[in-house]
């Protein structure tokens, strides 16, 4: 990179967490948490996952602890930011009856503290500007989106440990951060290059103990984003397959993936860019108070595609092709880009090891 | 409403561990026999099984003689009838009886069998007469039971659940058993419902609210072969608390005859 | 921040059973500085809530000058709409909206404008047959053709009368089923399009119905020389937000609740009729 970096020790990383804590940021990082690296609040550098690595591959994923001082030596877990900005479960509003048998409305209106992430990928923050054009730059922004959002202070790590599931290199979205952060940190084994890129990033920069990089560190760092990008072995046959897609609905590997698929809806909810969600309400059981959730849904449910007695998707055939004609197909269309970002989550927590690279390949080839 | 909701609790063959999602509702409970007026439900000390009734919660099989003439009167005497539980709703443990002989097991357990009222099978409440709505689970939980009240009460049928379990893992947070752990876990193929009680504490879970919809039991099994486990093993899963559900008996007819 | 998701109290000001399972809701807010605010175009819906039990997308069938009520014709066929046909004067619910894109009804100005609807789907073209009616001198030749299953189906009769006795005006119905009386065509609707006058290039086609029912118009129209971009259909599909959040109603891009649910045909030939979408 051209812009000049700073060096900020390992020995001096407590103090990132600390002047994130005095700007009034809680801190959430990267934990194990049964066998996975899970983003959760991390109260020191004591809870990262220090000299863990991630082995995925289709349908598995393991944690192996080393000796190594890296804190950020892995890929990533089942979920980064998606649930932090879009969580699995938000009451919208609450209803209340009154014996008149009026309806008063009460919209309990978001309200989020500051959060300071601290360990984003560049197929996060990729993901996250889809999320940002799908629930803020809408006609009706969605408060809890946007409220979490805006609270949101973002350190991205460029990627230096891809998985065997990665193929973000081949999306155009990583391993490198090159948008949506406030600082973004190179991690090297004896400290990190650290970058701002906003002014809340350049504030909480100055406040901590950095020198300017040096010319090796930094080629250092340079170098080994660039072989994470080379070392990927997954990818996507092109960036747009819209066209192609389409133009083959009625493929035949369609109905085979479907003979493997669980049509089980986990590779929908551990994208970082699938928006679906359901509406239900729960009602109190003398009806005076009910209350109107959102929570994640998938197209690969039945319900997803149900109207007055027609389900327009019945089995898992139709559902798979709705995931990926969606997903690499028509989201261009919607957001002027794929909706898959590289990350691999849907191939690692697939139960049975469905690759989005192969099936793609095999339909488009 | 002009009148109470007047409401019947059931029992056929089981455990009676399904009627607890009533008795342990603490406050709910007193609220229900408050907002309904509760005609039957023996295990409360309100007996009177013929009485009518506007919604009706059937628990058990019906294994028996008498209980194939006790549910049609049911049915006769409710406007919306809802059995809960695997019992009710697939024929659970018992229904084992009907894939075995079951009048050797009668033979191997009671010195004079014929003095035991028995049907060669077990069967759910919809196999005998015509139900309104099913509550799976094994057991049936709170949630459940009220939600069906009080949506009835407010003039429609609750929403059913017949998702993936691995829909409320994903919700909640809870990092995949199967994924990291190898574990047999039947999440993907079995109907949400009782809140990821095992995967919430990190074991797999065993399929106890039965089937999903859309359920591909032959590709949940497959990969588990894969990974070494037997086919028999495999049937197992399946031919197990819902063994009699149709799709958890045709995975497991299928893997059993694989094995 | 202002909440999207949050409904608006209304009261039934008056209920009428259309048919046996078709009803109409006569809406009217209760928070009286609501209403003048609330403009809508005939093809636009509301989501409808039933207090406890959920919404559902219902589309409006009033005209958008009288402020008088809000309608809503339903049909009893799912959950939501089953137990809000149970509904009296008096009830409150909660509305929001109006979303989506409504008919053309400014393109459709000096044109011949045929109406073609099928099964019980006409209320979303109903309102737009009031409203040219209301403002018969701004449009050429009106030509509605309405198909039912059976003749017993056939909603408004009185109005189907009525409005075939106006100038430039063709009404042809027609039922698969007809029962003893039924004086109008028995078969399918499209059956109807030998006896239309439409003349292509100078008429705008407004389709609502089954999609199958859909298609075979279209085939029909294009057999007559009609544009496709002169073509447009109302398409239904679940739908949970109506803002274009939640994901439900997509038919590949297009979400129906935002990008419709009135289409141009061009914007959905391409998936149109295909399993799965």
């Amino acid at each position: 990179m051209a812009e000049p970096s700073h060096y900020l020790p390992r020995s001096e990383f407590p103090r990132l967490l600390s002047v994130l804590a005095s700007a009034g940021y809680r801190c959430v990082g990267p934990r194990v948490r049964d066998g996975a690296v899970v983003y959760e609040p991390i109260s020191g550098v004591e809870d990262l996952p220090k000299g863990v690595h991630d082995r995925q591959v289709p349908g598995q994923y393991q944690l192996e602890q080393t000796a190594e001082p890296r804190f950020f030596a892995w890929a990533n877990g089942p979920q980064a930011l998606r649930p932090l900005t879009f969580a699995g479960r938000d009451k919208l509003w609450s209803a209340e009856r009154k014996p008149d048998g009026s309806i008063d409305f009460k919209s309990d209106p978001p309200e989020a503290e500051p959060v300071a992430v601290i360990g984003a990928r560049a197929c996060d923050l990729a993901a996250l500007y889809v999320y940002d054009r799908h629930f803020m730059q809408s006609a009706y922004p969605d408060p809890w989106y946007t409220a979490r959002r805006q609270k949101l202070f973002l350190i991205a790590v460029h990627c230096t440990h891809p998985s065997l599931n990665c193929f973000c290199a081949s999306t155009g979205d990583g391993p490198r951060a090159s948008y949506g952060y406030d600082l973004a940190l190179s991690e090297l084994d004896d400290g990190f290059l650290i970058e701002a890129r906003s002014e809340k990033g350049e504030r909480i920069l100055a406040a901590l103990p950095v020198r300017e990089a040096s010319a090796e560190q930094i080629e250092t760092a340079d170098r080994e984003i660039e072989d994470a990008g080379r070392r990927q072995v997954k990818g996507l046959p092109s960036r747009n397959l819209k066209d192609v897609l389409f133009a083959r609905l009625d493929h035949p590997r369609w109905n085979e993936v479907a003979q493997r698929c669980l049509s089980c809806t986990n590779c929908t909810l551990v994208c970082p860019t699938c928006f679906c969600h359901s509406e239900n309400d729960v009602a109190s059981l003398d009806g005076s108070r009910s209350e109107h959730y959102r929570e994640w849904d998938s197209c690969f449910t039945q319900r997803h595609s149900y109207i007055h007695g027609i389900t327009i998707r019945p089995d898992t055939r139709t559902r798979y092709r709705q995931w990926l004609t969606h997903k690499v197909g028509s989201w261009h269309d919607q957001f002027g880009r794929s909706g898959c970002v590289g990350c691999g989550r849907c191939i690692t927590w697939c139960p049975v090891g469905i690759d989005i690279t192969e099936e793609l390949a095999a339909i488009c080839r | 409403m002009d009148r109470k909701l007047r409401v019947a609790v059931h029992k056929f063959s089981s455990c009676d561990g399904c009627q607890l999602a009533f008795l342990n509702a603490g406050e709910e409970l007193v609220e229900l026999f408050e907002l309904a007026n509760v005609v039957h439900f023996a295990e409360a000390g309100i007996v009177d099984p013929d009485a009518r009734a506007d919604l009706a919660f059937i628990e058990g099989s019906i294994s028996t003689h008498e209980e194939q003439e006790r549910i049609r009167r049911v049915r006769e005497n409710t406007r919306f009838l809802v059995p809960i539980g695997a019992c009710a709703t697939s024929g659970c443990l018992q229904a084992l009886r009907n894939q075995a002989d079951a009048a050797r097991w009668f033979a191997d357990v009671y010195s004079d069998p014929s003095k035991i009222d028995h049907l060669d099978t077990a069967t759910p409440i919809a196999a005998n007469v015509s139900v309104d709505l099913e509550l799976w689970g094994c057991p049936v939980n709170t949630r459940q039971v009220m939600a069906t009240v009080s949506s009835l009460l407010l003039g429609a049928p609750p929403r059913e659940d017949k998702e993936k379990l691995c829909m409320e893992c994903k919700r909640k947070n809870i990092v995949c058993v199967m994924v990291t752990q190898g574990q047999h876990c039947m999440g993907p193929v079995t109907r949400t419902g009782c809140g990821v009680l095992c995967p919430g504490i990190g074991r797999d879970c065993y399929g106890c609210y039965g089937p999903a919809e859309n359920i591909n039991g032959d590709a949940w099994g497959r990969w588990l072969e894969q990974k070494g486990m037997p086919a028999e093993r495999i049937a197992r899963r399946f031919r197990y608390i819902h063994s009699e559900a149709e799709a958890f008996r045709e995975a497991g007819r299928r893997w059993r005859e694989k094995s | 921040m202002q909440n999207p998701y949050l409904p608006r109290e209304a009261e039934i000001v008056e209920r009428i059973q259309e048919a046996p399972t078709i009803f109409t809701l006569k809406l009217r807010f209760t928070d009286p500085a609501a209403q003048p605010g609330y403009a809508y175009v005939p093809g636009q819906f509301n989501m409808i809530y039933l207090y406890g039990i959920g919404e559902v997308a219902i589309s409006i069938v009033s005209d958008p000058d009288e402020t008088e009520t809000l309608d809503h014709t339903i049909r009893a066929v799912g959950r939501v709409t089953r137990a809000l046909s149970r509904l009296k004067p008096g009830d409150r619910i909660g509305v929001r909206g109006p979303y989506g894109r409504g008919w053309p009804l400014l393109e459709a100005q000096g044109k011949d404008v045929a109406l073609i609807t099928g099964g019980l789907g006409c209320a979303p073209l109903v309102s737009v047959i009031r409203y040219i009616v209301a403002r018969r001198e701004r449009f050429r030749r009106l030509l509605i053709m309405q198909g039912v299953k059976r003749s017993d189906d056939l909603i408004w009769h009185e109005q189907y009368q009525r409005w075939r006795q106006l100038p430039d005006t063709e009404v042809l119905l027609a039922a698969e089923v007809a029962e003893p009386g039924w004086t109008w065509h028995e078969g399918l609707v499209t059956a109807l399009f030998d006896r239309a006058e439409i003349d292509p290039g100078q008429t705008i086609v407004f389709l609502c119905g089954p999609e199958p029912m859909m298609r075979a118009s279209i085939y029909e129209l294009g057999q007559r020389g009609v544009a496709d971009e002169d073509i447009w259909l109302s398409m239904e599909r679940n739908m949970h937000c109506g803002l274009g959040h939640c994901g439900h109603c997509m038919i590949g891009a297009p979400f129906v609740c935002r990008n419709g649910p009135v289409f141009p045909y061009p914007e959905l030939k391409a998936l149109l009729g295909k399993k799965g979408f």
